[in-house]
């Protein structure tokens, strides 16, 4: 038996020192020199060096003036995160997205978006589809008095196009930016 | 489907298939202690290791005392996260004060990363401290892959040896395995993910003022370390709670391609790694033909099935398009349900999209593919050696039809293998339809449930075919943090993992008794495209007889009952 036991505790010991420590502490060391910003949550500082989030992870946004992010069935909680879980049948589901496209509708924009009436997988997503931003910019231009087109090259310049995934734009992102282009009068 | 979804799907087979010849013949090197590159680096720590532990790794085992050392080994990978997740508490690298886990949890935890499956009843990031996750839960990533590995090899050598009455060392079939084979892939991965932006830091969580000056607790941590591993060792428990849908643990389409693709990388290059053990590599091209195949069917239909707009949302003020509730905007749909599919052939169990908001019948493929037991590819090892066992079935049916004795790479099948072989045939039915019916029976149990109709039906289903397939993802409005659910689901992984391991290693030490049979006239070849649709078939019906009544019961019921 001692054959076993001593072999199966050390060895079990020096996996846990190697894989468990040695490994994430080389790892960590590495990120911090090489990728500072991301290894550090990506985050994003004012002028005053004040932490006002991450670059991934949603905010919510209240009110025209704000592109709203992707909605959170968590109400953008990041400890936990979670999603809705609702099942594609679950009466739940139609009547919150129906709720949700009366307030957001306009009939010269057509159909809401799915992205502007759906949860995400994380509660996070700080991206929406160039689409559902687009669908929000008639509001927001006429809630911060710019014009539509402003707005436009505005969106069209924080679209990403990545080779292997959707094209996308982060929400956060764009809000600096636009509170930095015309900032909410008081 | 866009150009970009026909580039994610050409990369992801690019990444997958053309590096495992090459990969295959590096994990036969390394597991028979052949020279590599990486030798020189880590070979002192190889050897340092085997001097603290007492083991000669000349040594060799017969199956009995290999599948003692094993069970030992993970014993005390069980009691050692056991441990550490009661007593988090007091113990230190907790900057958020997390308490330690109530024993149920503990119990259930600590099974799920024992076994490689990695169902997980909780949130990482409110209820596991930066120490569980790394002394507890990263290591059990590595060694429960190793584990699986050590099986696999353990099997190979079983077929490939004449008349020889051991398999190898279990000790150092661990060693090499994750040392060589799962840390330096590791490492590259967590590096790209970290540029991807995936957190990997020892600090607190930071607090931020959100743009519209609202306070935000950011969630950090050794995150990229442990995805690098979760999805390289097919282990799949999240960092976060909503595992890789949540933007730090897969942040981009590019990080989404990385990690998908890492879940069965390993997977798919062992197979070349058995054409080696057997010198015939006719025989790996076999398997990884039907793997394909079976890969694409349930891919296409998934990818079918969700592209539908969902006919409950029909409003004329609704846009209608493939739905993305539980979905993130980086993945879209054909992103989403790549890893779907990937996740569940392999016994991943990783997520970045909720299963449980998937159409029925993607969420049919979900459960499809692991209830054939997660041999499409499937986990780090145990993929294969699953698989294998379909292989031997296939051919102990093959042998009836043309009334001979069965007979795989000049190995007899006998009575003990056949009685060996059925024996893995009930460890799915098991631990799905006796531990599923008994959840689903008892009004306890039952009420964990989150959503109505058939679908309730099938977040029960789904629990109990993931922990007893060993994947780990979940339907995860079930609430499935009870008593009831943590010890029954833990017991249905422990059916999984050992219900497998244990004939398997018997199965290797009885094969390896064996002589070889010259390969004949009448040998019946296993390696042209009759024998890979009999094993297709094989699996398809073993599966398809099993658990065709359960899922009419839940997918299937709801499909027809939404009117797609």
């Amino acid at each position: 038996m001692t054959t076993l036991v001593r072999p199966a505790l050390s060895l079990m010991l020096l996996m846990t020192l190697i894989t468990g420590a040695v490994y994430p502490l080389v790892v960590t060391g590495v990120a911090q020199v090489v990728f500072p910003e991301q290894a550090n949550g990506s985050l994003l500082r004012d002028d005053q060096g004040q932490v006002r989030g991450s670059l991934q992870i949603a905010q919510a946004f209240q009110g025209d003036a704000w592109f709203q992010s992707r909605p959170s069935a968590a109400d953008y909680a990041t400890v936990a995160s979670g999603a809705s879980n609702l099942a594609p049948s679950n009466p739940a589901l139609a009547s919150r997205v129906d709720a949700s496209a009366a307030i957001l509708f306009t009939a010269e924009q057509g159909p809401v978006p799915l992205a502007l009436l759906t949860t995400s997988g994380s509660g996070l997503d700080p991206h929406l589809p160039p689409a559902a931003v687009a669908y929000q910019v008639p509001k927001v231009a006429a809630a911060r008095q710019v014009p539509v087109q402003a707005l436009q090259g505005l969106v069209e310049q924080f679209t990403l196009q990545p080779l292997v995934g959707p094209p996308v734009v982060n929400i956060l992102a764009l809000n600096r930016a636009l509170d930095q282009m015309a900032p909410v009068l008081k | 489907m866009h150009s970009y979804d026909y580039a994610l799907l050409l990369a992801f087979f690019a990444i997958v298939l053309l590096p495992a010849p090459w990969l295959g013949r590096f994990y036969y090197k390394v597991m028979e202690g052949q020279r590599t590159w990486l030798t020189p680096i880590l070979g002192p720590v190889e050897r340092g290791c085997y001097r603290i532990a007492g083991v000669d790794p000349g040594t060799e085992q017969s199956w009995q005392t290999y599948t003692l050392a094993l069970l030992a080994f993970n014993l005390s990978g069980f009691l050692l996260v056991f441990g550490v997740l009661l007593l988090q508490g007091y113990l230190p690298l907790n900057p958020q004060h997390l308490p330690g886990q109530e024993w149920s949890l503990a119990f259930n935890t600590a099974v799920s990363f024992m076994t490689n499956t990695n169902w997980q009843s909780y949130s990482g990031e409110a209820s596991v401290s930066y120490l569980s996750q790394m002394l507890g839960l990263t290591v059990q990533n590595f060694v429960s892959a190793a584990t699986g590995l050590a099986v696999l090899v353990a099997l190979c050598r079983g077929i490939a040896r004449r008349s020889a009455s051991t398999l190898g060392n279990f000790w150092v079939d661990m060693t090499r395995a994750t040392l060589y084979g799962l840390l330096p892939l590791c490492l590259v991965l967590a590096l790209l993910l970290v540029w991807q932006g995936v957190p990997q830091t020892l600090s607190d969580y930071v607090k931020a003022v959100t743009l519209q000056g609202v306070e935000q607790v950011i969630p950090l941590g050794p995150a990229a370390s442990q995805i690098a591993i979760k999805q390289l060792g097919t282990n799949g428990g999240g960092f976060f709670g909503v595992n890789s849908a949540h933007p730090f643990e897969n942040p981009s389409a590019w990080s989404n391609l990385f990690e998908v693709s890492s879940i069965i990388l390993i997977p798919v290059a062992l197979v070349f790694t058995f054409g080696h053990y057997v010198k015939d590599l006719r025989q790996s091209r076999a398997i990884i033909a039907c793997m394909l195949a079976l890969f694409l069917i349930g891919g296409a239909t998934a990818l079918w099935s969700e592209y539908q707009a969902n006919p409950a949302l029909s409003n004329p003020q609704v846009e209608q398009a493939a739905p993305l509730e539980g979905k993130e905007s980086r993945f879209g749909t054909t992103g989403s349900v790549l890893w779907t599919v990937t996740t569940t052939a392999a016994s991943n169990g990783s997520v970045n999209n909720m299963h449980d908001s998937l159409n029925p019948i993607s969420s049919m493929v979900a459960m499809v593919n692991m209830m054939v037991g997660e041999v499409i590819f499937g986990g780090v090892g145990a993929g294969l050696y699953g698989m294998l066992l379909n292989v031997l079935i296939a051919v102990f049916l093959a042998g009836l039809m043309i009334g001979r004795t069965p007979e795989y790479l000049g190995k007899k099948l006998q009575a003990r293998e056949v009685q060996l072989l059925v024996a893995t045939l009930l460890v799915m039915p098991l631990g799905v339809l006796v531990l599923g019916a008994l959840a689903t029976s008892l009004p306890g149990p039952a009420g964990a449930v989150s959503n109505p109709g058939a679908h309730g039906f099938s977040q029960l289903l789904y629990a109990y075919t993931s922990a007893s397939a060993n994947n780990g993802s979940a339907f995860a409005g079930l609430g499935a943090n009870t008593t009831f659910h943590n010890v029954m689901l833990g017991l249905g992984m422990l059916i999984g993992r050992f219900g497998y391991i244990l004939p398997v290693l018997a199965l290797a030490g009885s094969l390896a008794l064996k002589k070889t049979a010259p390969v004949g006239q009448n040998s019946f070849p296993t390696h042209g495209p009759l024998f890979v649709t009999l094993l297709l078939v094989t699996i398809l019906l073993i599966g398809g007889l099993t658990f065709l009544p359960a899922l009419a019961l839940g997918p299937v019921a709801e499909h027809l009952s939404l009117g797609f």
